[in-house]
């Protein structure tokens, strides 16, 4: 069995959410997983501690998350110990100590089958797709002590509006487009979001980001964001492919749109046809009861 | 300010996938190709630097088959001084061999700025811009959506999950940039006509084997045909039901 090294991430001294999900995947290759986080508050310190720690420990792969900070880090990591990286990883399996990654490419429109051969094999995981075991939740990562910061230092965070989720890791994603009609209409996601008690994030198509009415951090899709959360609600979204691709992964889809003949149907496990504007309060109603 | 531009020839976003007869790659018969979306952004904050600065130079490099060409000519289009192409037939699976690569033939030259997209959006690798900083020894920040410079010294935003992040870095540095960092422009008619003139030097490459190896490219599987649950508000009532009882996520 390898020997696994399950790089994780905190914020205000809290392990995040998706480190649980880096300690499941790392468990699926390995008997022996050591769990570390950096106490950095720079990119490079980091990165030369964890390939030091890589190193003198050993380990035949590393896991990452494929969230900013993981994207960021383990390249640099990668690059100090001569490989590659097998990024944004949706299903990982060990076939005789050889590690198979499985990733979506051209923004889900396919999936490519790696064997990541590097000494270590380096992976980063998409947040959501690996459930976290209860045995997970148990993991007391060692924090990596860091000699210098390097020249990249954070100066600051400036965090999003309180009880906001992030897309990328929101169990819960209400996505709105066009069909809003103009930006302060997306109120009307907001509540919805907001129904399911702190579980909920606010997505948006590329159509209306272009059109600045919300942040490029809330679009998904081939040029924003590509989600897997357990449920997506798509609300006035026609369903253009670079849409699709960027969340055809959710476990459930729901499509609700005046268009009985919207691409969006076509990837929806349950559709419902009609006005938004008077469906979406209704339904707001409906998850309030549920969660009152 | 010497800036050097990595830029990649992609599929564009509108492509339909087909998979090729060896079931590993992309069939590209019929498919448009493009310059990656973000590294346009690259491209244009590089012409603002160097126009901003008054002086300078905009060499934009890229590593590809000879078609890559076409994707330089774009940038040359755009404002950019000069082309590189590292030219392969196949690009690598391994990113870190493509790093190898670029960062050889920058590694020659002084440079205050290298920029390059955040990501492609054909192979998601999310991860060249960063590993030639480390070998050519640079400070390097990713997924840059605001930039400020004065004299040696930058301050860049990024998007993370749940907030954006402040962060300082000396130059010269290495930067990945993000939709957001500014709007690229369109080739104008003159830009093009001058673009067919400017130097293009097309040096060929062999990328190694690298520890990535592709197995199979496969469509994703099919989502299962889903149902109208119905029309209107009337059918909120029966979406909710199913939504908790059927597909229970509620």
């Amino acid at each position: 069995m390898s020997k696994v090294l399950a790089v994780l991430e905190q914020r205000d001294g809290a392990l995040r959410k998706v480190s649980f999900e880096v300690v499941t995947a790392a468990r699926r290759l390995g008997a022996s997983v050591d769990a570390v986080v950096c106490s950095a508050s720079g990119p490079e310190g980091c990165a030369t501690a964890v390939a030091e720690r890589a190193k003198s420990g050993g380990y035949d792969v590393l896991v990452f998350a494929a969230t900013a900070t993981g994207k960021d880090l383990a390249p640099r990591v990668a690059a100090k110990l001569g490989v590659g990286v097998a990024t944004d990883v949706t299903d990982l399996t060990s076939d005789g100590g050889t590690i198979v990654a499985t990733r979506p490419v051209y923004a889900g429109k396919a999936l490519q089958k790696v064997k990541v051969l590097g000494k270590p094999a380096i992976v980063s995981v998409r947040p959501n797709v690996f459930t976290p075991d209860a045995q997970a939740a148990q993991v007391k990562p060692e924090t990596l002590s860091v000699a210098s910061p390097g020249r990249v230092v954070i100066r600051e965070i400036k965090a999003a509006p309180a009880g906001m989720l992030d897309v990328a890791e929101a169990q819960v994603i209400i996505s709105g487009g066009r069909g809003l009609k103009e930006p302060a209409n997306f109120k009307v996601l907001e509540e919805l979001a907001g129904a399911f008690g702190g579980r909920a994030a606010v997505g948006a198509s590329r159509a209306v980001v272009d059109a600045g009415w919300r942040a490029h951090a809330d679009q998904v899709g081939q040029t924003g964001k590509t989600v897997s959360p357990s449920l997506y609600i798509a609300i006035g979204i026609s369903g253009a492919i670079q849409h699709l691709a960027g969340m055809r992964t959710s476990k459930v889809i729901v499509a609700i749109n005046k268009d009985k003949d919207a691409p969006i149907f076509k990837v929806a496990d349950y559709g419902v046809v009609g006005d938004l504007f008077e469906i979406v309060p209704k339904l707001t109603e409906e998850i309030r009861k549920l969660h009152g | 300010m010497k800036i050097a531009v990595c830029i990649k020839r992609v599929p564009d976003s509108e492509t339909r996938v087909k998979i090729g007869s060896n079931g590993k790659s992309l069939d590209e018969a019929g498919v448009k190709f493009v310059m990656n979306p973000y590294d346009e952004f690259a491209v244009e904050e590089a012409l603002r630097r160097k126009e901003k600065a008054g002086t300078g130079e905009v060499v934009v490099l890229s590593l590809g088959p000879a078609a890559a060409q076409e994707t330089i000519r774009t940038a040359l289009a755009m404002g950019a001084d000069r082309g590189v192409l590292l030219q392969a037939e196949k690009s690598p699976t391994d990113p870190f061999e493509a790093a190898k690569l670029i960062a050889a033939a920058l590694k020659p030259d002084s440079w205050d700025l290298v920029l390059f997209g955040r990501m492609a959006i054909d192979d998601y690798n999310h991860q060249v811009g960063a590993i030639v900083a480390e070998l050519l020894g640079l400070p390097c920040v990713t997924a840059v959506s605001h930039l400020d410079i004065d004299g040696a010294k930058g301050v860049a935003e990024r998007e993370i999950e749940g907030g954006i992040e402040v962060v300082e870095f000396p130059l010269p540095a290495v930067l990945t940039v993000d939709k957001g960092l500014n709007e690229p422009r369109y080739p104008a008619l003159k830009g093009i006509m001058a673009a067919k003139k400017k130097p293009l030097e097309v040096k060929a490459v062999e990328p190694g084997a690298g520890s990535l190896e592709t197995v199979a490219l496969a469509p994703p599987p099919d989502r299962k045909e889903g149902k109208i649950v119905g029309e209107g508000v009337g059918a909120v009532g029966e979406l909710v039901r199913l939504l908790r009882e059927e597909a229970k996520v509620l």
